[in-house]
């Protein structure tokens, strides 16, 4: 099991260090510091096997997280257990950095007594940790001398319980809850505008603000589940619903999800944790609606001028608006200046970074815009070709590009007297670009 | 308040002021203090200082003071175990508080601490706490059975907790049972034929039920255990299938990968005709796909899995091939294992869209990233025979880049294709040949030698270009020297007229002016099959090849097995055993897939089992270490149906950066050689036995074979310690150093031979240590004035003082050491005989002896067996003598010789010994008697180095 964990700011100083074995010794902090934060050339694993110990580390802005180990642990545990610890640390004090680090270096022992033990990671909810960690600022102090019995066994009962995310007695005046289907699209084009590849990864994010224990009930357009509706069904019913749902690849459930139900049922039942969580991510490749198509065109006019043309159409219902759209066309290293001219928007060339980045504010759907520029370039005897990076783009749409429709959100909560129609609940879809590129 | 401000005091004198904060009366400034102390301790202060100030805050009602004290009394209680003792008290009260955070908090925290005397009073809160009403004091308590264990393995048995633990799988609280199930795991690690993790149907079911309810974390311990069990037939098999599935839709990453092991795992169990087994195989691929969409390292993790997934089974993911497409912000470790998998996955039904985006990455920036990119087009074009000739057309169009690191990866993978289709492509040679200049990387010269040699017969000028590379033979790396000797003795072969001086060249400098015994007896192989029989030679050296397989890089099947049982974890990420990375006893088992014995038919490998041809041969697996194609030149070499698992020596010393294994072997080897005389009338004998048609030419170097019989043969004299290879070149770009310590006339010196096995000249050599337990440090710089060209070595001698700075090591007489030169600073290190310590006037007064001899707790005396050594007291007396270990007495009683010597380190400890010497009896014993009790191990071994040699 996880043997120490070590957090360095930039320079390779340690901000924190906890070891939770015996066969890992202070050395080890100075040989990660050596060989991975000072290497001289960058390191090119995420996993480093350094005199036979191996650390693990992620970074966060200029942070460095490592957890260290002599043994055959759980690789993918370690990496799940470092991003938990940056949520956690999140979670209480905010940005991860320097300085936030320093001024709760206290309360992050405390955390890592905590959801560390002997190296097994234990319960990790932020929910549960703040009903009894709560020694730095968001809380006052309160010592657990002065809980009562019973606060005592329900914070034991609910850091052990099968229901660790949610703690009891949770009441609102208003039950309210927000839905957030936040899909990012990915795209890989062909120059010839043949989709290499392209999918959908959204996710499915809660914000539950709900009185005692709801037993919270989750439907969307499933096509197993709509399929298999469909079949009792009337075939003009099965028509149209078919024509609507859509093929999820795969998905995954916040722990608070009962598995087996969905594996036997399909059916997404569960206690929402209190607040803001991820209830789902998703897959999807099939049917995508691609909300952009790249056209480029590039050209080379003798050994110091390219000629670059680039069309975006957009292909939506025409009374949807894209946000913050974005185009980057990368140009090649030796650029000496750039003439651009676009339709809309505005288009600038940054010699910092390479490329020409045209910005759209607003474009609505089934439209059609072009840019062109021409590149000068500085003659070189470099042999190496432009290595022509893909364009990319970047926007936001008002829909769900995998289709994906939610049917259904309904909660019982049996103990309290209120129904599900007494929920105020809201529903919104986002679409991003993921990574959104077309070769040229 | 921040508490930032803790870590900026670093004035003089903070130890004392702390001192008194800590004494402070106030509530607040005590809390202060103790935070500004683990400030300290955090950064690497040494605060141990304050031990008792701190140990004496314990007793508090406020809870965060109270786990302030408890994490600096986990570091440092080691190091003041006596007054550890004074938290014994606070802890067993804790254990009784009424508070169950507090009960878990004391015995949490009393498990962390390694002091025999703390350990001791555990035991009792140990037990109540293991049956404690509150589930979180249960939960902690079975964590600390497996923290007791670690720390006093026989204690945790004799008290019973093994079975209390053994209980707890059958808890009410689902966290329960997963951290029992980890404690049982991992002891059970430490005792491989125990019985300890006694999995049946009725414990498997407890399991798959606390998997429903219990955390994330409980979950992968659970599956992780899960895994470890043998099914009774394929019904159970399945259902365990059934009732893991659901798991792979679980957020977690790990609970994903950790439910696909056990899937993999019982699978093997279920017959392949059953409607399950294909719905199992369709489950699995969706979340495998899904994993690749999890933050970068996570996706490492995965892919490194994925392939090993689909080498086992290939049809899982067949369909997939697009996600594994790089992208192109990738980091790059994600990017190169991607293309592993493209080209595993490649078949004539993608093979053309792999091609095109294969082409597209050959043109991108990174160069480790592009040659992979165009290895894996000739590997293409070996595994799909359609696409070969696309192939061949996209390497030459990438020939003409004249992309320097391109051109080479492209010739050493067309060497490849040419022997995968012989006699189909040979028309490219020409542009090859054009190429030949810019070839530096040993590989592709070896490479571009091979095709030479091979199609000599093709070629005009073979015989020319092969000279131009016989040139500077001895600068060439040795692969391409063994490549070269084999290219001109098959060109001899091929044009035996025009070509007889330069066989004879080549003969003479791989057998005369070479020291590396490949060479040389690859050498006299052909050279005296060329002198025997030529017409047999040429049967030999121009035998047909066998086709080489058409998956290369393959894990050979053995290891693939095991590595399958350990999805997930880092054996799987460095496609290594865990006994390849893990020390001590953990990890020595090695798992293996249970087949289905039911039906009959054997575990197949994947290839076999899909190809047609019932009676084909399975293919030849090319083991390979790390490197991408498997070096397929080896195939010259080692025969290609080696598929024993790579050594796990060698393994080992690819991966630590400082292996005692590979000095410790290396050493070995070395006092085998010196120490073997019949190596010289071995080689001397061998020309002896060659027949007299021994041809003209080869004379001049029969005579030299004879010198060489009597060069080996080295004369016995005093023994030296034989040098040991410190920093292996291949860890340190090119830069060899062997080396040994002495202590000559009371100087101690450090003597090494740097060696430069790399292309380019080394200079300015500089060396440093790091803190050490004798505080060693060099007298002076590194004397190494002029620069050391390739393939040279030096000599340096080099003086240590002994007022360096202290910091005990593990072992003692370890050294950790820098070595820098014009091309990076390298680090290893070695170990000391403690010997080389010992000064001088290290003989102590007989009265002195007897007196401080007494003066010794007996707690302090270590004894020892000094086995098979046949010397007699007076000898062995004399020969200790020379390394300073003193007689001061010897006395006989009852027919046994006792001698008492003595003996000081530089630091000025002293060392008394009484060595019992039996006549007639090999084996001595010897008790050791110091003050500080850590160096008698080091001595004794000493005392064993110097008797026995």
């Amino acid at each position: 099991m996880i043997g120490g964990l070590f957090i360095y700011n930039h320079k390779g100083e340690v901000l924190i260090s906890r070891v939770y074995r015996d066969d890992i010794g202070r050395n080890a902090v100075d040989a990660f510091r050596v060989n991975v934060i000072h290497a001289r050339q960058q390191v090119r694993s995420p996993v480093t096997n350094i005199a036979r110990t191996s650390f693990f580390h992620v970074k966060r802005s200029n942070i460095w997280l490592a957890a260290v180990t002599k043994q055959n642990v759980n690789a993918a545990m370690v990496f799940e257990f470092l991003y938990k610890m940056c949520d956690v640390m999140t979670a209480y004090f905010g940005k991860i950095s320097e300085e936030n680090i320093k001024n709760n270096f206290v309360l992050i022992y405390e955390l890592l007594d905590e959801i560390l033990d002997f190296g097994y990671p234990q319960n990790s909810e932020t929910g549960a940790l703040k009903t009894f960690i709560t020694q730095q600022g968001i809380k006052g102090q309160v010592s657990e001398f002065s809980l009562t019995k019973e606060e005592q066994s329900q914070i034991t009962s609910q850091v052990t319980g099968q229901i660790g995310w949610r703690r009891e007695g949770i009441k609102y005046r208003r039950n309210e809850l927000f839905l957030d289907v936040l899909e990012s699209v990915n795209l890989l084009m062909s120059p010839q505008g043949q989709v290499l590849s392209a999918h959908v990864s959204g996710r499915v994010v809660m914000k539950s603000y709900l009185s005692g224990m709801p037993e919270c009930k989750f439907g969307m357009n499933d096509k197993i589940v709509i399929d298999k509706q469909g079949k009792g069904a009337t075939t003009e019913d099965a028509g149209k619903s078919g024509k609507q749902s859509i093929a999820i690849d795969d998905c995954t459930f916040h722990q608070c999800v009962r598995l087996s139900k969905f594996d036997s049922e399909r059916s997404i039942s569960f206690i929402p944790p209190d607040g803001e969580y991820e209830l789902m991510r998703y897959r999807t490749t099939k049917d995508i609606i691609l909300p952009f198509r790249v056209i480029p065109l590039v050209r080379e006019v003798g050994r110091t001028k390219l000629e670059v043309k680039v069309v975006i159409k957009s292909n939506f219902k025409p009374s949807l608006l894209a946000q913050k759209i974005e185009v980057r066309i990368p140009t090649p290293l030796n650029t000496s200046g750039v003439q651009v001219i676009c339709m809309k928007g505005k288009a600038k060339y940054k010699a910092s970074e390479n490329a020409i980045v045209w910005k759209i504010k607003r474009m609505a759907g089934m439209k059609e815009s072009q840019i062109s520029a021409e590149i000068e370039l500085l003659p070189t005897n470099d042999k190496k070709k432009w290595a022509r990076p893909p364009i990319s783009m970047n926007f936001e749409v008002p829909f769900a590009p995998s289709g994906l429709k939610v049917r259904y959100l309904k909660v019982f909560e049996s103990k309290l007297n209120y129904s599900d129609h007494d929920v105020i609940k809201w529903v919104r879809y986002i679409g991003r670009s993921g990574i959104y590129e077309t070769r040229c | 308040m921040t508490d930032s401000k803790y870590f900026t005091t670093t004035k003089k004198g903070e130890i004392f002021e702390l001192k008194a904060e800590l004494n402070s009366d106030k509530k607040e400034k005590k809390k202060e203090a103790v935070k500004k102390v683990i400030a300290s301790m955090t950064v690497g202060k040494d605060v141990s200082a304050l031990f008792p100030d701190v140990v004496n805050c314990m007793q508090t009602d406020n809870l965060e003071l109270k786990k302030l004290v408890y994490l600096y009394l986990m570091n440092y209680a080691k190091s003041q175990p006596d007054m550890a003792i004074m938290a014994v008290n606070t802890f067993v009260k804790d254990c009784e508080d009424p508070n169950p955070l507090i009960r878990a908090l004391a015995v949490r925290t009393m498990g962390c601490i390694r002091v025999d005397k703390i350990t001791e009073y555990l035991c009792e809160p140990l037990r109540k706490c293991l049956k404690d009403e509150d589930p979180y004091v249960r939960k902690t308590a079975a964590v600390c059975v497996a923290k007791l264990h670690d720390i006093n393995a026989q204690l945790v048995e004799d008290q019973g907790f093994l079975d209390t633990l053994k209980d707890l799988i059958s808890d009410s609280n689902p966290m329960v049972v997963a951290n029992a199930v980890a404690a049982l795991s991992e002891i059970a690690e430490s005792h491989p034929n125990s019985n300890l993790l006694d999995l049946n149907p009725q414990t498997i079911n407890k399991l798959l039920t606390a998997l429903n309810e219990c955390t994330e974390w409980g979950q992968i311990f659970i599956l992780d255990c899960l895994a470890n069990y043998t099914p009774r037939d394929d019904r159970e098999s399945q259902s365990i299938c059934e009732r893991v599935t659901p798991r792979l839709s679980h957020a977690n990453s790990a609970v994903v990968l950790s439910a696909v092991k056990v899937l993999m795992k019982f699978m093997e169990m279920l017959p392949k005709d059953l409607d399950y087994y294909g719905t199992l195989l369709k489950k699995l691929a969706p979340p495998l796909v899904t994993l690749l969409s999890a933050e970068p390292e996570l996706q490492y993790v995965a892919l490194r899995n994925i392939n090993l997934i689909v080498q086992r089974r290939p049809e899982i993911l067949k369909h997939e091939m697009k996600v594994f497409f790089v992208k192109y912000n990738d980091p790059i470790y994600v990017k190169l294992e991607k293309l592993d998998i493209m080209i595993r996955l490649a078949s004539q039904a993608n093979i053309a869209q792999v091609l095109a985006e294969l082409k597209e990455y050959a043109t991108e920036v990174d160069v480790d990233f592009v040659r992979k990119a165009v290895r894996a087009i000739g590997r293409c074009a070996i595994k799909v025979e359609q696409s070969a000739e696309r192939c061949v057309s996209t390497l030459l169009d990438l020939i003409q880049t004249k992309v320097n690191y391109v051109v080479q990866e492209a010739i050493v993978v067309i060497k490849d294709i040419f022997r995968k289709y012989p006699n189909k492509y040979e028309s490219v040679i020409a542009t090859l040949c054009e190429n030949l200049d810019s070839l530096d990387e040993p590989e592709a010269r070896a490479a571009m030698i091979w095709i030479v040699g091979e199609y000599a017969e093709r070629i005009d000028n073979a015989d020319e270009l092969l000279e131009s590379f016989l040139e500077g033979f001895h600068d060439e790396s040795t692969q391409v020297q063994l490549q070269l000797l084999t290219a001109i003795v098959k060109l001899f072969l091929k044009k035996p007229t025009e070509t007889q001086e330069l066989v004879q060249q080549v003969l003479s400098l791989a057998t005369q002016d070479s020291d590396n015994p490949d060479l040389r007896d690859r050498g006299y192989i052909y050279w005296r099959l060329l002198s025997t029989d030529p017409v047999a030679a040429k049967e030999v050296v121009l035998a047909e090849k066998p086709l080489i397989s058409e998956e290369t890089d393959l894990i050979e099947p053995t290891l693939l097995e095991e590595l399958i049982c350990h999805i997930g974890t880092l054996a799987s990420v460095y496609h290594k055993p865990p006994s390849a990375f893990v020390e001590g006893s953990r990890g020595v088992q090695h798992k293996r897939l249970t087949g289905n014995a039911g039906s009959g038919e054997s575990v197949e490998s994947p290839d076999t089992g899909s190809a047609a041809g019932a009676t084909e041969a399975p293919p030849a697996v090319i083991p390979s270490q790390g490197d991408l194609l498997g070096d397929l030149l080896n195939l010259d070499l080692t025969p290609p149906t080696t598929t024993g698992p790579p050594p796990p020596i060698s393994s080992g010393m690819q991966m630590g950066a400082m292996d005692l294994l590979g000095g410790g072997l290396d050493s070995l080897l070395g006092g085998d050689l010196g120490g073997n005389p019949a190596m010289g009338t071995g080689f001397g004998g061998a020309p002896a036995v060659m027949p007299a048609s021994f041809s003209a030419p080869v004379s001049g170097g029969l005579d030299d074979l004879f010198d060489l019989g009597g060069g080996v043969g080295l004369p016995m004299g005093a023994y030296n310690p034989p040098k040991t290879v410190w920093l292996p070149a291949m860890k340190a770009k090119g830069l060899e150093i062997t080396g040994v310590f002495v202590r000559r006339a009371g100087v101690i010196q450090m003597e090494m031979t740097l060696n430069n096995k790399a292309m380019s000249v080394m200079t300015d050599f500089a060396i440093q240590f790091n803190r050490n337990s004798f505080g060693l440090a060099p007298a002076g710089p590194l004397q190494i004035l002029t620069p050391l060209g390739p393939n040279q070595s030096i000599e340096a001698a080099l003086p240590l003082s002994t007022v360096g700075p202290v910091m005990k090591m593990e072992p003692l007489n370890n050294l950790q050491v820098a070595v820098k030169n014009n091309i990076d600073v390298f680090y290893f290190s070695c170990q000391y005989p403690i010997s080389m310590l010992f000064v001088e006037d290290g003989k102590m007064e007989r009265q002195v002896f007897l007196a401080t001899w007494k003066d010794i707790p007996n707690d302090n005396e270590a004894q020892f067996q000094i086995k098979d050594c046949h010397l007699n007291s007076d000898a062995a007396s004399n020969k200790l003598q020379s390394s300073n270990i003193f007689t001061i007495a010897k006395r006989k009683v009852e027919g046994q010789d006792m001698l008492y010597q003595s003996m000081k380190l530089t630091n000025g400890i002293w060392v008394l010994a009484e060595l019992r010497v039996q006549t007639g009896n090999p084996n001595y014993t010897i008790s050791l008697k110091c003050r500080a009790p850590e160096v008698s191990q080091c001595v004794f071994q000493n005392y064993e180095a110097v008797l026995k040699n």
